[in-house]
């Protein structure tokens, strides 16, 4: 008898809590949602929305997780707390989440990577054994975090794959294997571990290539940056492209010359042209030829004061300096137009003088959203240089 | 309401009232002081001893636990990229979940390896919840985990973010939510409308990387409460309903330790420890005292019962008297320390970057009453409420208390 008037209770629970909100209103509430820009400027009717949403049932997380396919990223944090309440309270109250809307919607690689990740969890959350039957499977899937997961599996599994098979067919399977998870992998902790496998199998890999670093510029500097100032001038580089130009820098004339790094990780390093100088700045130009028009991120690592222009048009800018660098620090997300494109970085050097402030240096490559390299047409066979 | 529903409301209020305890709803707890009036705290604990309850944390991070009435808070941030933010709330009594909301991060996430995106103890004004982050996301939820609003500061102001991470803890003062995000870009202070999350007033900040957190120095006569930043130019006081700019102190503050307030006094990490006493609108503060061998490291200084603490960079506890800076004592204890020191029932509690945690009870002379050593990295400040001490670490989340808190 308890247990009836408990189901009942719950069954009244969840039917009153789900209040249906469907059909145009659930639509109107997600648009209000994910729309929502930055400044706050419409928080109060977007808490009204949310308020409203929560009170849907769990069988609408399908739809609501598809409205992560066009909505802002301040609007996909709306949409993630508003999934993660209904889903709570959903569980809480002894209902069901849609399992199979759920993997179907983590299965569709034309949804938004994040909300299919936010259905994988509240998936697992149902279906525990849901991981192993699809990690497995997501080794190219366009989701970074479930490449991430898949690239782990199998590197978990490579090393027992191959017990009791003769030492040639091992060292060709191993290899096979750590190719098909290197080219799986977008994560540098990820990259390094194969990297070293592939290593001890007499295989050499060619970073710059999997990452798409940039590797041959031409430089000019030192123009002056006393008191930081020069992060704001107008240099001669900024206002026309002519590599054969002669320019006054900051002691004397100044004029473009090559620079190839060959660095695993394509840092290009001001210092090595220039020598270790305080107060000054550089430039770097680069041609990347793009087979098509194409949106693509231009990913920086610096720790100096930057800015980056492509085609004449300034990305971004950071007066920073010494607080630190890693890859994919500055995501840029940038439109290549088909043919050649145009790669302007000016960096800066401060006049800091302690033994972690000397560097004077950038990382720059070109990839899509998920760190898949995209490379020139013309890219150059990579020098091998390794350490 | 009739007489019986009025009895029973005024017995819930007496029940609140006299079992709630003080709430620790910030960054150094009540007024930010890091001074709780709680007794019968625990001075040993290990882990068969003193611990109440220990709860995993799935992420990373530093920010203080704040505890609102039965409700214990605490952030954290996960993945490979740290990108994942999180706010739980746990039951105070038996460290069960009660909720957790999670986000994206919409700003940068790199910092320093030692620390994270978690790094903001929240704030609670008791009927709200303001997370902040390194990343300078900030949500505002009730009690119970709903959504109220939401900011992504670097979407609004794409430059204010430091490289190394940044740790300001946000408070609320009246009606307006206060948060600094001070970096060498775009450094700038904001007060927010708590109700709506809307700018009620931004400031442009020294552009110098700073770690601190504001303060608050309670009105006089009937005045507002005054709102005080700290750069590395010093410090600044502002109206913190209009962000008006009302006095300045131009001698130059540490980034790292925040200033205490107490006895009608500012005790700013400058030249030092320099005592502050302000004045009036547009005049500078007048110097009480300063004594450059009271200069706290990271953890920064405590006012407690007429004296004023510091923690030194190997670990030497000192002791001046609050009105003269003349020093009182010093104790060496085991650091480095990167939370700041709370005070409760003539007790100092300290927690190393080791897990360690030391008690020190003050008097004429510092002496070492009590430890406890947790094993994991500590780098919050701990907070104290209902007779326990409420600690963090990228792991876990401890109730340090004795049995007899529980009851």
């Amino acid at each position: 008898m308890r247990s009836r008037v408990i189901s009942f209770t719950v069954a009244l629970s969840t039917a009153f809590s789900a209040m249906s909100v469907h059909g145009a209103e659930l639509q109107s509430l997600l648009k209000t949602l994910s729309q929502m820009e930055g400044a706050g400027g419409n928080n109060p009717a977007a808490t009204r929305a949310w308020d409203e949403l929560t009170r849907t049932s769990p069988e609408d997380l399908p739809e609501i997780l598809a409205a992560f396919d066009d909505c802002t990223v301040i609007g996909a944090n709306w949409l993630n707390l508003a999934v993660d309440t209904i889903a709570d309270r959903a569980l809480d109250e002894g209902a069901k989440l849609p399992a199979k809307g759920l993997e179907g919607f983590v299965l569709d690689h034309q949804r938004n990577p994040r909300a299919r990740r936010l259905a994988y969890d509240l998936l697992l959350r149902v279906d525990p054994a849901a991981k192993g039957r699809l990690v497995p499977t997501m080794l190219n899937d366009p989701g970074v975090e479930f490449r991430r997961d898949a690239v782990a599996h199998l590197l978990g599994q490579a090393d027992g794959l191959f017990a009791g098979k003769d030492v040639q067919e091992t060292r060709l399977l191993q290899e096979l294997v750590y190719r098909q998870t290197l080219n799986a992998a977008r994560d540098d902790d990820q990259i390094k571990v194969i990297v070293q496998k592939l290593k001890k199998l007499g295989v050499q890999v060619d970073l710059p290539r999997h990452f798409g670093f940039l590797m041959n510029w031409k430089t000019i500097g030192p123009f002056e940056n006393k008191g930081r100032a020069g992060f704001a001038v107008v240099y001669p580089p900024e206002k026309e492209m002519n590599l054969a130009a002669q320019y006054e820098g900051s002691s004397g004339a100044v004029k473009w010359q090559d620079y190839q790094t060959t660095d695993d990780y394509g840092m290009v390093n001001i210092n090595q042209p220039y020598g270790m100088l305080k107060e000054v700045l550089a430039y770097a130009v680069t041609d990347f030829d793009s087979a098509v028009e194409q949106e693509v991120e231009l990913r920086l690592g610096c720790k100096n004061a930057w800015k980056v222009w492509l085609n004449g048009e300034l990305l971004f800018q950071r007066d920073e300096y010494h607080r630190g660098m890693r890859l994919d620090q500055y995501r840029l997300k940038a439109n290549l137009k088909k043919g050649r494109n145009v790669i302007l970085v000016k960096l800066c050097q401060n006049e800091q003088m302690e033994s972690w402030t000397k560097e004077w240096q950038f990382q720059l490559r070109v990839c899509d959203a998920t760190g898949t390299a995209i490379l020139s047409t013309t890219r150059q066979p990579t020098k091998a240089a390794r350490k | 309401m009739n007489k019986q529903q009025w009895i029973c409301g005024l017995l819930a209020g007496l029940v609140v009232c006299f079992c709630g305890g003080a709430d620790w709803r910030q960054f150094r707890g009540p007024g930010g002081t890091g001074v709780s009036a709680e007794t019968n705290l625990p001075t040993q604990w290990s882990e068969n001893e003193n611990i109440a309850w220990k709860v995993a944390l799935p992420g990373r991070g530093l920010s203080g636990p704040i505890v609102i009435g039965d409700r214990v808070v605490v952030t954290a941030s996960t993945g490979y990229r740290q990108d994942r933010l999180h706010v739980f709330c746990f039951d105070a009594k038996t460290g069960k979940k009660r909720w957790q909301r999670r986000f994206w991060s919409t700003g940068r996430t790199m910092t320093h390896g030692k620390i994270c995106p978690a790094a903001p103890t929240p704030v609670s004004d008791g009927k709200r919840i303001f997370a902040t982050f390194s990343t300078n996301d900030v949500v505002c939820l009730d009690l119970e985990g709903n959504l109220k609003w939401l900011r992504g500061l670097t979407h609004d102001y794409p430059n204010a973010s430091n490289s190394l991470g940044m740790a300001s803890s946000p408070i609320v003062v009246g009606e307006t939510f206060v948060y600094q995000v001070e970096n060498d870009s775009q450094s700038l202070a904001v007060g927010l409308n708590i109700e709506t999350g809307k700018n009620r007033w931004l400031i442009d900040r020294p552009k110098k990387a700073s770690w601190t957190s504001p303060v608050v120095l309670a009105g006089q006569d009937g005045e507002e409460e005054v709102l005080v930043l700290q750069s590395g130019s010093g410090l600044h006081a502002y109206n913190p309903t209009s962000g008006d700019s009302l006095w300045s102190y131009q001698k130059g503050c540490s980034t790292i330790p925040s200033s205490a307030v107490g006895g009608g006094l500012i005790i700013a990490p400058s030249n030092g420890l320099t005592a502050l006493r302000p004045v009036s609108v547009g005049s500078e503060p007048e110097m009480v005292w300063q004594d450059n061998r009271l200069a706290p490291s990271t953890a920064s200084p405590l006012v407690y019962q007429d004296h004023v603490y510091t923690v030194n960079k190997v670990g030497v506890v000192k002791c001046a008297d609050l009105k003269t800076g003349e020093l009182a004592w010093q104790l060496r204890i085991k650091g480095p320390f990167s939370g700041t020191p709370v005070a409760a029932d003539g007790n100092l509690y300290f927690f190393n970057e080791k897990g360690v945690g030391q008690v020190v009870k003050t008097g004429e002379k510092g002496e070492l009453v009590g430890s406890g050593d947790l094993g994991e990295v500590i780098l919050c400040s701990p907070a104290i409420s209902n007779g326990a001490i409420y600690v963090r670490s990228d792991g876990h989340l401890w109730k340090i208390a004795k049995k007899s808190a529980d009851k």
